[in-house]
């Protein structure tokens, strides 16, 4: 058995140096605003003198540092990329603390190597995914946990070895409880080899069992087996900003950093991005309103759905920054939050002489591209309402990789014989309908007059009385025609006083026309080519 | 250096695939109509090469264009539909066949959303159709969009597997387009039921289309051909008994 531990050290910067890696060149100081008082300071500070447990006001007055608030949230998102970032080495993983994980490593010799390779391979992932994290691998959860807490450097412990790998480390990193520490201290026991050296029957006597619990892992022993977490599918990064972002350009700059870091979190756990769940947190008492149709709210939400699912970082970057720029949040942002519904990426076995088919990010961002010109409205494929009334439809969302047999309404079917060829004649809508005035003899249309164009009716088919939706409010009731037109253009023959209007007859076409039973007004439908 | 000149100058068949020698045109794919008469007038329609559709209204442009694009997603092709003036029919593409979601319709409102909208559409790449539908824009509005348009388009597909089909009154792409047709209506058909009692017992049957090339830069066949006819029918069936062609 081989185990690994992934231990952050100073937790609380770390959390607050992800979200903000510019904060890594200078010295801060972490701080509770309830207690007023310092939680913890980066490397920097501590060098400066800052200590944690001083008051705001000491630290402040001792060297002008920088000063952040706690973040939960962004100790939330470390703690669970931490998780995830176990997850990429091994399966089975237990969550320690919040700060600290354990792998269980059995069987994965072939896949990550030497345990020294497997250490390194660890931290550098680690420092990739923004933390700078200790690594140890032993034979046993315990002892792995405490080199990892111990030693700066990476430390790999020989079965058999631990007593004398660990002896060195201070008592400190055993936790125990602070009476019990504070005996040790007196008696001049300080390191685990000096505890690991005590007799076993006496410090019983005196230290009762937390004694000896405490002496067998000193000796490098393990006491509970690894109790792997529970995988948590939740992916979401947070980043609270100092200061107001009102430039849509860094706002990009500060997404894209989230979401590539999503994107390794999610490959980690071989998930794609499904969904992605953008919520800005607009800067109070600023929310102005320069749209009518962006309401004025503290908060902006985007939902993005993709066709597929994803973790193409830049696609997804490219997609948020079309729709903020055709949205602009209403006020400066000052937190940031991503929330990606994680589901498993699309597989598909490639071919030769399968058709082609576009890229399903590169459509996104088309589509995105598109909506921009035309309006999203007018993006689509054409969905039928379930109902009879002519050309009632919905433009619905574009996606051609959705599986088959949805149960989308269909209207008509194509008549026998003609799937997949041609040779039916195909109509162009006018919309809106074109109104015309009809001259009727004998029951049949022998004139039509519309767009300033004059119709001579050379045959007529018809009527064909169509209805529906009677039981509602608005129902609807027309005779159809089919008419061929010779169409004419006015113009005007003669010359002087003798001018009159004629009609040059220019061209014949295939036209549907319709009169409304309700209202009697008659209008061009559409036209037959 | 001279063993370097005559290593160049060797007869070999390779020799004609060096960077410095012209390349042969790559075989052209023609996808079908679904008229055979217009497949021996044309070949087909060139993949990868912009095709115009010209003629007046019901000259069977659209319904060309939709004959087309069922053949297209029946093959599982993704296609698209420009449509400069909201006129196209869901209902005429289902009926002749079209499967409705492998299309993506843009509707724009104007010629200067469609060709900016169509440009992105081929650089975007992956649809095997995409058509763009002037049929409704005036000749005169659509020589008014600069030249450079069209070149764009022929150099987004050119190479690529993507057909583009432009369906105009006037052909306005000129040397950009691998192949031009004209439509014209010949004859319309009607077909009455002669003992009705109900009058008029009149339907429209069929339409008579006659195509020819104006331009074409295929291989096959010769440009020279005479134009062909051919014909589609009203997706209504009936009886051929009960009715009779006028």
């Amino acid at each position: 058995m081989i185990y690994a531990c992934i231990y952050i050290p100073n937790f609380t910067v770390q959390a607050i140096q992800r979200a903000q890696p510019e904060l890594r060149s200078c010295p801060f100081a972490v701080v509770d605003e309830t207690a007023g008082l310092v939680m913890a300071a980066n490397g920097a500070a501590l060098r400066a003198g800052i200590k944690p447990g001083w008051s705001v006001q000491e630290a402040a007055h001792w060297v002008p540092i920088e000063m952040r608030s706690r973040s939960r949230a962004q100790e939330e998102a470390a703690h669970s990329a931490l998780l995830d970032l176990g997850s990429s080495f091994s399966p089975r993983v237990e969550d320690r603390a919040a700060d600290t994980i354990i792998l269980d490593l059995a069987g994965l010799e072939k896949r990550l190597g030497s345990p020294e390779a497997t250490a390194q391979q660890m931290r550098q992932r680690a420092a990739e995914w923004g933390f700078a994290a200790r690594v140890a691998v032993a034979a046993n959860p315990a002892a792995a946990l405490h080199a990892a807490r111990g030693f700066h450097s990476p430390a790999v412990i020989p079965p058999g070895e631990e007593k004398e790998r660990l002896g060195s480390l201070p008592l400190e990193v055993l936790e125990p409880p602070a009476e019990m520490l504070a005996t040790l201290h007196r008696w001049g026991v300080r390191t685990f080899r000096a505890l690991a050296s005590l007799p076993t029957a006496s410090l019983s006597e005196r230290l009762g069992q937390e004694g000896v619990r405490c002496q067998a892992l000193a000796r490098g022993g393990s006491f509970c087996p690894l109790i792997p977490a529970p995988p948590k599918l939740q992916f979401e990064e947070v980043m609270e900003l100092d200061h107001p972002v009102d430039q849509l350009e860094s706002l990009m700059l500060i997404l894209g950093l989230l979401l590539n870091r999503l994107c390794a979190r999610l490959a980690a756990r071989a998930q794609a991005v499904a969904e992605l769940l953008v919520d800005l947190e607009l800067e109070a008492g600023q929310v102005q309103n320069p749209a009518p149709r962006i309401p004025a709210s503290p908060e902006y939400k985007k939902r993005l759905r993709l066709p597929v699912p994803s973790l193409n970082s830049k696609a997804l970057l490219k997609l948020l920054q079309l729709h903020l720029n055709a949205h602009p949040p209403a006020a400066a942002v000052v937190k940031v939050r991503i929330k990606a519904e994680a589901a498993r990426p699309r597989a598909m076995q490639g071919g030769l002489f399968l058709p082609v088919f576009p890229n399903p990010e590169k459509l996104e961002i088309t589509l995105a591209r598109l909506g921009k010109i035309v309006g999203e409205e007018n993006l689509g494929s054409p969905e039928w309402l379930d109902t009879h009334c002519p050309d009632a439809f919905q433009m619905a969302r574009f996606n051609p990789f959705e599986k088959r047999g949805n149960g989308r309404q269909t209207r008509s079917q194509p008549a026998a014989g003609v799937t997949g060829g041609g040779g039916q004649t195909a109509l162009r809508i006018f919309r809106p309908p074109r109104p015309a005035r009809v001259e009727m003899r004998d029951e049949s249309p022998v004139r039509v007059n519309f767009d300033g164009l004059r119709g001579e009716v050379l045959a007529a088919a018809g009527p064909w009385r169509t209805a529906g939706e009677w039981w509602t409010e608005t129902p609807w009731q027309q005779d159809e025609w089919d008419v061929e037109l010779a169409v004419g253009r006015r113009g005007i023959g003669g010359h002087g006083r003798k001018s009159t209007r004629t009609w040059t007859f220019v061209e014949s076409a295939l036209y549907r026309i319709c009169r409304h039973l309700k209202s009697g007004g008659w209008f061009v439908t559409a036209s037959y080519d | 250096m001279e063993s370097a000149a005559l290593h160049m100058k060797s007869p070999l068949p390779w020799n004609g695939a060096s960077p410095g020698a012209a390349a042969e045109p790559p075989a052209v794919e023609l996808l079908p109509w679904g008229f055979p008469e217009l497949d021996a007038l044309t070949g087909g329609l060139p993949r990868g090469g912009l095709t115009v559709i010209a003629g007046p209204a019901s000259s069977g442009r659209t319904s060309l264009a939709l004959s087309l694009l069922a053949q297209m997603t029946a093959r599982e092709e993704i296609c698209a539909w420009v449509d400069a003036s909201h006129s196209f029919d869901p209902g005429s593409a289902q009926m002749g066949g079209a499967d409705l979601r492998r299309l993506l319709w843009v509707r724009s409102s104007n010629v200067e959303q469609a060709f900016p909208a169509a440009d992105l559409l081929l650089h975007s790449g992956g649809f095997g159709l995409v058509v763009l539908d002037l049929g409704d824009i005036p000749p005169s509005a659509l020589h008014r969009v600069p030249l450079s348009f069209w070149f764009r388009f022929r150099h987004a597909i050119e190479r690529t597997p993507t057909a583009l089909l432009v369906l105009e009154q006037e052909p306005a792409a000129k040397s950009c387009a691998s192949l031009v047709l004209r439509l014209q209506r010949k004859a319309v058909h009607w077909s009455v039921m002669p003992n009705a009692s109900v009058k008029p017992a009149r339907l429209l049957r069929a339409v008579s289309l006659c195509a020819e090339v104006i331009r074409s830069r295929l291989p096959i066949p010769p440009a020279t051909m005479p134009p062909a006819s051919f014909s589609v029918r009203t997706p209504w069936n009936f009886p051929n008994e009960a009715w009779n062609d006028r």
